[in-house]
């Protein structure tokens, strides 16, 4: 609702890939208000929006999945993008809703983002099939862990181009501030479809995702990894690198949400890999690593794998991991604490309630809707480590 | 006699292919017995699975089913260029997406929608046949297709041609896990296939990866590693043998007789499959077996019921006179008991293999006529590079563990209501679920007490 970033892409050198009639653009921003992109601009654009949503959905043969791409701390993406959720599951009820939501940093420079995160979180919770939490911060630590290690030559010759953060095959050249952590974000896309638009050995279409990794229709957050963040030269792959990539994959350090998995329960775990692995080494790592990590018990072989033979541009191998796991519980909580700061103060508040259609309810709900997923993962931590007698099995009188 | 394949879901599809390369491999091969014989046996593996066109190209007899292209494309391209056979033109069927893993999708939306044009090519297919024998489904129980639409379409074939016989080749996923849900979509696959198959065949992938190791000294096992396995021991049953003494003729009914040989009771229906040597080409070169070796290591593999020939405990005996009456030792209460076994010898020296091992009635169910519990069927026609090859298809306990190991988990899991929502979805209901729990309770009981 602000042109000027749409019109940098018309401008840029990916200006072709778009389709200049598929744009909506409005000139005055939401003022970082959930409520003006939501509400307002919400209301005014749904015809728009509806039909450029059906115009590019009639060019499809198979629609399998809506991508929502937006931040929760501003007010465009974060209000509209939610509205525009809600506007696909009404046009489109069966195609899946896929959302990768940048979450804001607890320095974040917006004030007002922790209202617009929570009141974006409860559209989340009851209209997106998954979603993929993203931290800035964690963004920003993987470029610099990976800036440091190329320029360090601890690890020998490490190619200049990470694959995390590689646009190769892309076609742009100056890189700007965000472009290196955004390239993060594109990569987990591209890995996330790879395994559905290549061929391989065993594959996972889009559908498989949700299907493994949603237990329970709230409790679809999931927390994803890339590894490995750097190519090492060599083409040969020892095993024990090749272990290194799982390793990494369950380390906090590599989580693009500020959350430690490894230390939290899970529900399931997906492995999504490229390249010239094999099974033997999927089943060898899920032997390995399976000790050290929590599963809930009703899941204990809670694994979904996929290989894909195509690996990444320039690359031999790669792993995305996909976890459902209450390590993303203190990013939740620590967004409710910030609320109830502001909330309590009424600071703010007066933008939000004077746009049409909002109203105080609107914050008190999305606030319990937000405890009451906290509370969800409350009750499945508190289980954790508790070992419960499996239920009786049914009797057969013989 | 024919036998037409159908090839379900990523798992079936590629299983599939690798099942006739190697028929078509061995089909080729001299197999190292007089001319004569290898021409009657290359005659009736050929009617079996393959139709001759008239510019002598093999053509196998097989229809490709899957949701997703890639595997189908992948699988017939593949054929293609083994320059050797190929699929039908218009023998294959897919879809732009997966059923996602979800049995109910397969089983309650892309099956009865895709019913007409599936049965169409099922019926083409027949039609080529002279003789029709039955239908060999392959499909893995895991995953949404082969699992989910393998299941409505066995029903539907049962419907269609209810004089042939259905076999249903189930591939058991890996223990430690490769599909979240593959416990839910594993019961509600057997529990149907139990009321419309003649019989389930199992292979575990767990087994099949370990024989790829520590049999074929593989290093690095990709599924093609596996799914050769798997050809192989589908191969060494499906190809021509002798089923009677004194036979002239290759059997017209190998599925026929394999179900009369195996599934005496309809309660009864799960078979495992053994087979020996199994090792890499190489140590092939530099072994050498006699038939009394193999015998007796294939007996005592089913008494323990080791799966493969490494690590069998050879501890474990049938009970004899003496030990029932001092019934304490604990080594025969081990031994795994059949209901009905079908052991298959293949190659040089067969007359001088004697089968009497397998005969003894304290390996059975006292219910069954012990000459009805076991059956051999011979050739001295080697089969697929192996000189002399022993298989053993048994309806045992052999399967009860990693059935009750099923059944727990999935158990569990519906205890806790978790992804229960995802079948309800497509109109799997909890009552759904529970019916399928019990009718395996039922099973699991009924091959404990045998
Ligand atoms: N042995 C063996 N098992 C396989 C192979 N491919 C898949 N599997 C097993 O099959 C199960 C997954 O099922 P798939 O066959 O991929 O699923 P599908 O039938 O295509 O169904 P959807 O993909 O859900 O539509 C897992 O247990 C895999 O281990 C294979 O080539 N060989
Ligand atoms: N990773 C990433 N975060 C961004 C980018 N642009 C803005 N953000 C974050 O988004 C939030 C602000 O929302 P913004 O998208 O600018 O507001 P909107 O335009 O009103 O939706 C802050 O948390 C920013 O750090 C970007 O290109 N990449
Ligand atoms: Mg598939």
């Amino acid at each position: 609702m602000e042109e000027g970033v749409v019109n940098e892409i018309l401008q840029g050198p990916l200006r072709d890939l778009f389709d200049s009639t598929q744009f909506i653009t409005d000139v005055s921003g939401s003022g970082n208000n959930w409520a003006v992109g939501h509400k307002l601009y919400g209301c005014q654009y749904r015809e728009q929006i509806v039909e450029k949503l059906r115009r590019v959905a009639e060019q499809c043969d198979c629609l399998q999945c809506f991508f929502v791409i937006h931040s929760m701390g501003g007010g465009t993406g974060s209000g509209l993008g939610t509205f525009v959720l809600n506007v696909l599951e009404d046009e489109f009820p069966e195609v899946y809703r896929f959302v990768t939501s940048v979450y804001p940093s607890a320095e974040d420079d917006v004030i007002t983002s922790p209202y617009n995160s929570v009141l974006a979180m409860r559209e989340l919770t009851e209209h997106a099939d998954c979603v993929l939490p993203i931290e800035n911060q964690s963004l920003v630590d993987i470029v610099n862990k990976i800036h440091h290690m190329a320029n360090s030559g601890k690890l020998g010759a490490v190619k200049p181009n990470s694959l995390v953060t590689s646009n190769k095959g892309g076609m742009k050249e100056g890189e700007k501030p965000f472009d290196a952590m955004n390239n993060i974000v594109a990569n987990l896309l591209l890995n996330l479809t790879s395994s559905a638009r290549f061929e391989g050995a065993l594959n996972m279409d889009l559908n498989e995702i949700s299907m493994n990794l949603v237990p329970f229709p709230h409790l679809h957050y999931l927390t994803s990894s890339l590894t490995p963040l750097y190519t090492l030269a060599d083409v040969n792959v020892p095993t024990r690198r090749l272990d290194q990539m799982f390793s990494d994959a369950f380390n906090k350090d590599h989580q693009l949400i500020r959350a430690d998995p490894k230390h939290s329960l899970y529900l399931a775990c997906a492995l999504m890999v490229r390249g010239n692995v094999h099974i033997s080494d999927l089943r060898r790592n899920i032997e390995r690593l399976k000790p050290s990590l929590q599963f809930v018990s009703w899941n204990q072989e809670g694994w979904k794998t996929s290989l894909c033979s195509v690996p990444p541009v320039g690359h031999t191998h790669s792993l995305l991991a996909l976890a459902n796991n209450t390590c993303v519980k203190p990013t939740f909580i620590d967004l409710r604490d910030r609320f109830t700061r502001l909330y309590r103060k009424k600071a703010h508040l007066h933008h939000y309630l004077q746009v049409d259609g909002m109203e105080q309810s609107s914050f008190t709900d999305a606030y319990s809707s937000l405890s009451s997923l906290i509370d969800e993962y409350n009750q499945l931590d508190a289980a954790k480590g508790v070992a419960l007698p499996d239920p009786p099995r049914i009797n057969i009188a013989v | 006699m024919s036998i037409i394949t159908v090839q379900l879901g990523q798992c079936g599809n590629q299983i599939g292919y690798e099942l006739f390369d190697v028929i078509c491999n061995d089909f080729h091969s001299n197999g190292l017995c007089p001319r004569k014989e290898n021409g009657l046996y290359q005659a009736a593996s050929k009617e079996r699975f393959f139709e001759e066109t008239e510019s002598g190209e093999f053509v196998s007899r097989a229809v490709l089913l899957d949701m997703e292209p890639k595997v189908i494309s992948q699988t017939l391209s593949l054929a293609a260029h083994s320059g050797k056979w190929s699929y039908g033109e218009k023998s294959q069927f897919s879809q732009k997406q997966g059923s996602g893993n979800n049995w109910a999708n397969g089983y309650c939306v892309h099956g009865p929608k895709h019913k007409d044009i599936i049965m169409n090519l099922v019926r083409k297919e027949a039609e080529k046949c002279d003789r029709l024998g039955g239908f060999v489904t392959i499909m893995s129980m895991a995953g949404g297709t082969g699992s989910g639409m393998g299941t409505f379409i066995t029903s539907c074939l049962r419907d269609a041609y209810p004089t042939s016989l259905l076999l249903n080749e189930v591939i058991w996923p890996y223990g430690t896990g490769e599909v979240i849900v593959q416990n839910y979509n594993s019961i509600l696959t057997l529990s149907h296939l139990y009321q419309s198959s003649d019989a389930l065949l199992v292979h575990e992938n767990d087994v099949i990866h370990k024989v790829c190791s520590q049999r074929m000294n593989i290093k690095q096992i990709s599924f093609r590693d596996v799914n050769k396995v798997i050809a192989h021991q589908l191969g060494s049953v499906f190809q021509p043998a002798y089923t009677t003494d004194g036979a002239t003729h290759y059997s017209r009914n190998p599925l026929g007789e394999l179900m009369e040989s195996l599934v005496p009771h309809p309660e009864f229906k799960m078979l495992g499959l053994r087979n020996i040597p199994q090792m890499s080409e190489h140590s092939l070169a530099y072994s050498t077996f006699t038939w009394h070796g193999l015998i007796k290591h294939l007996r005592q593999m089913l008494i323990a019921n080791a799966k493969m020939e490494e690590g069998i405990n050879w501890q474990v005996h049938l009970p004899t006179e003496v030990a029932t009456r001092n019934s304490s030792l604990s080594a025969e209460q081990l031994f795994n008991r059949s209901v009905a076994n079908l052991a298959i010898f293949r190659g040089k020296d067969i007359e001088g293999a004697s089968s009497e091992g397998f005969r003894d009635p304290a390996m059975y169910t006292p219910w069954l006529p012990p000459d009805d519990s076991f059956s051999i069927w011979k050739t001295p026609r080697s089969f697929n590079k192996y000189e002399k090859s022993a298989t053993l298809m048994s309806n045992s306990q052999g399967l009860l563990k990693p059935l009750d190991c099923i059944v727990g988990k999935a158990w569990n899991m519906f205890a806790s209501k978790a992804y229960v929502h995802q079948y309800t979805k497509y109109g799997i209901e909890e009552e759904d679920f529970l019916q399928c729990f019990t009718t395996l309770e039922q099973i699991i009981s009924s091959y404990s007490t045998l």
